[in-house]
């Protein structure tokens, strides 16, 4: 049997006394498609930086394909094959798209310890960078500066420097969030386009397309895994109900 | 082609200018100025492109000095006392980029100023070997491979290569990946950790980086002034450097030069006519931060490009792209 792409085993973690992650364990298979949907304030997204190591846990282990991350510092767990999308924008708002995804590629390469060859000058860099941003659609927006683009492109910019760091394991928080409908359409697309050989857990709200698009869901209330099974199971589930999808 | 104007322009007025200065006193204010527009460079190797904001600079100016007089009264030639002070110098930076790579933002410049206080200190105090407040001398310029720098245009000549060789070193590391990557630790630090980047090692070594060309900058600085005391390494001589690179904009390469000119030639010609020269330099610095924020090269910059497409708009029509600047 091979080794689940993530598992997570008894997690901890308290904000003061609060509980924002408590006892979750949980596992996805290589190749799964996994939601994980809870109401504002259920621990999904500390639950993502638990797993990237953007915080410390208090008790627990994460593996990915078996190996332990807990005490490994976040760039060696990108290295292992590890990548996030962001809730919250943080992207290098003053530079071109095409830089911001070289700097996603520039992560993985040994490249980046380079104090003296003109960064402009590697080619299969930047040519690479032009593959990434062509896949998710911004080809023609590659030498636009982040801060002039619209709120739509950012998030499809973030998807792009994700995709091509070549993950094994992708977290995606709300890749959806604040797009128009066009858009969901074409980022939708995109997810369905990712090859199988990447695991993702994704955090979404936008209910159709995630339940469309993952295979297992878990739902997560005040910091506990409550619910976890298929698509049908959790729908019809009555705790799913009771704490997500209202009366 | 025409971007290699500029570097063209800028040797040929470092090559050009003993031949129109003639005078000793201001050719000798042209080596200062490119003393400090060195360190002021590597200054800004933290401080523009790593955006970490350092008040002991004048630290490795010190090492390096004490630790040249001391190597030469050890009986060393010129060659190892350099070598030694460089690598010493360097490595005090190592170690210092360790202790203030702990705290982030103002943590940050409170122990470097510290450790530039504690450099201080020593050479204050130590007497036996730093001859204390009175400082020490270092007995005469070397001649590397043969050639004399002892009168003044021949040390102002040995100055610019050195100052040249840096810049151009500098100028590499902005445009590097390693460049873009500091700059990436500046703007979005926990972005670049989940891209992969090891935030404090990048950091760690611009740091070092930083103290090497400063070092380097403190040899030529032993060399111009065959004198060294605790004056020269003072908390006003590391906030200096640091208004030199604020003051031309820290944001640009060529910023803090300007910045360096600015300031040492307050310092040595204005004080001449003025009593309240350092006034004068608060107030020069009050203007540009009210006016120019981002200081005077980007500034200028600025101010040129809405000029020159002003100037276009009625003949040619907007049409203009604009220019993504380094």
């Amino acid at each position: 049997m091979t080794a689940p792409a993530l598992q997570i085993s008894a997690l901890n973690k308290r904000f003061g006394g609060l509980p924002a992650t408590k006892d979750v364990s949980l596992t996805v298979m290589p190749g799964e498609r996994r939601l994980i949907i809870g109401p504002n304030g259920a621990g999904k997204t500390t639950l993502f930086n638990l797993v990237t190591g953007d915080l410390p846990p208090d008790s627990g282990s994460v593996r990915l394909f078996g190996q332990e991350l807990i005490g490994v510092a976040t760039p060696r767990r990108v290295a292992l094959g590890l990548a996030r999308t962001y809730q919250i924008l943080t992207l290098f708002g003053r530079d071109t798209l095409i830089h911001n995804v070289v700097m996603a590629l520039l992560g993985l390469s040994p490249l980046r310890w380079n104090p003296w060859v003109p960064l402009a000058g590697q080619r299969a860099l930047y040519a690479a960078a032009r593959d990434a941003l062509a896949r998710v659609g911004l080809a023609a927006s590659a030498e636009r500066v982040v801060a002039q683009t619209s709120y739509g492109e950012r998030r499809r910019l973030e998807l792009a420097m994700a995709l091509a760091q070549q993950p094994k394991v992708l977290l995606l928080d709300e890749p959806l969030a604040g797009l128009s409908q066009e858009e969901r359409q074409s980022v939708r697309g995109l997810l369905d386009s990712i090859p199988r050989d990447v695991t993702i857990v994704m955090i979404e709200h936008d209910m159709d397309t995630a339940l469309a698009f993952a295979e297992r869901i878990t739902v997560l209330h005040y910091g506990q895994v409550i619910v976890e099974g298929t698509r049908a199971e959790v729908v019809a589930d009555p705790r799913t109900r009771e704490v997500y999808l209202g009366d | 082609m025409k971007r290699m104007v500029p570097p063209a322009l800028g040797i040929a007025l470092l090559l050009v200018l003993p031949l129109i200065v003639t005078n000793d006193f201001y050719l000798n204010l042209a080596s200062q100025i490119l003393i400090y527009g060195l360190l002021a460079l590597s200054l800004n190797i933290l401080l523009g492109y790593g955006g970490m904001v350092s008040l002991g600079h004048a630290a490795y100016l010190g090492i390096v000095s004490y630790t040249c007089v001391i190597v030469v009264g050890a009986g060393y030639g010129h060659a190892v006392a350099a070598a030694v002070a460089i690598v010493v110098s360097t490595a005090s930076g190592a170690v210092f980029g360790v202790l203030a790579l702990r705290a982030s933002g103002l943590g940050f410049l409170m122990i470097t100023l510290a450790l530039g206080q504690i450099i201080w200190g020593v050479a204050y105090r130590w007497n036996d070997v730093t001859g204390g407040d009175n400082g020490i001398r270092y007995p005469a310029r070397p001649s590397p491979f043969g050639l004399s720098i002892a009168d003044t245009p021949s040390f102002y000549y040995f100055t610019a290569a050195v100052f040249a060789v840096a810049l151009f070193c500098i100028w590499r590391l902005t445009r590097s990946p390693f460049g873009a990557a500091l700059r990436g630790t500046r703007d979005q630090p926990r972005r670049m950790r989940m891209l992969g980047h090891d935030v404090w090692m990048i950091r760690w070594l611009a740091f070092v980086m930083s103290a090497f060309w400063g070092s380097v900058a403190g040899l030529l600085y032993i060399y111009y002034n065959l004198f060294i005391s605790p004056h020269a390494i003072s908390l006003q001589q590391s906030a200096e450097v640091l208004l030199m690179a604020i003051l031309g904009g820290a944001s640009t390469l060529t910023g803090p030069i300007i910045g360096a000119v600015i300031i040492t030639l307050i310092k040595n010609v204005v004080s001449t006519y003025v009593d309240r020269w350092n006034s004068l330099l608060g107030a020069i610095f009050v203007v540009v931060v009210m006016f120019m924020p981002l200081g005077l090269v980007p500034g200028f910059r600025h101010l040129w490009e809405r000029l020159a497409a002003r100037g276009r708009r009625p003949a040619l029509g907007a049409d203009a792209a604009p220019e993504a600047g380094a």
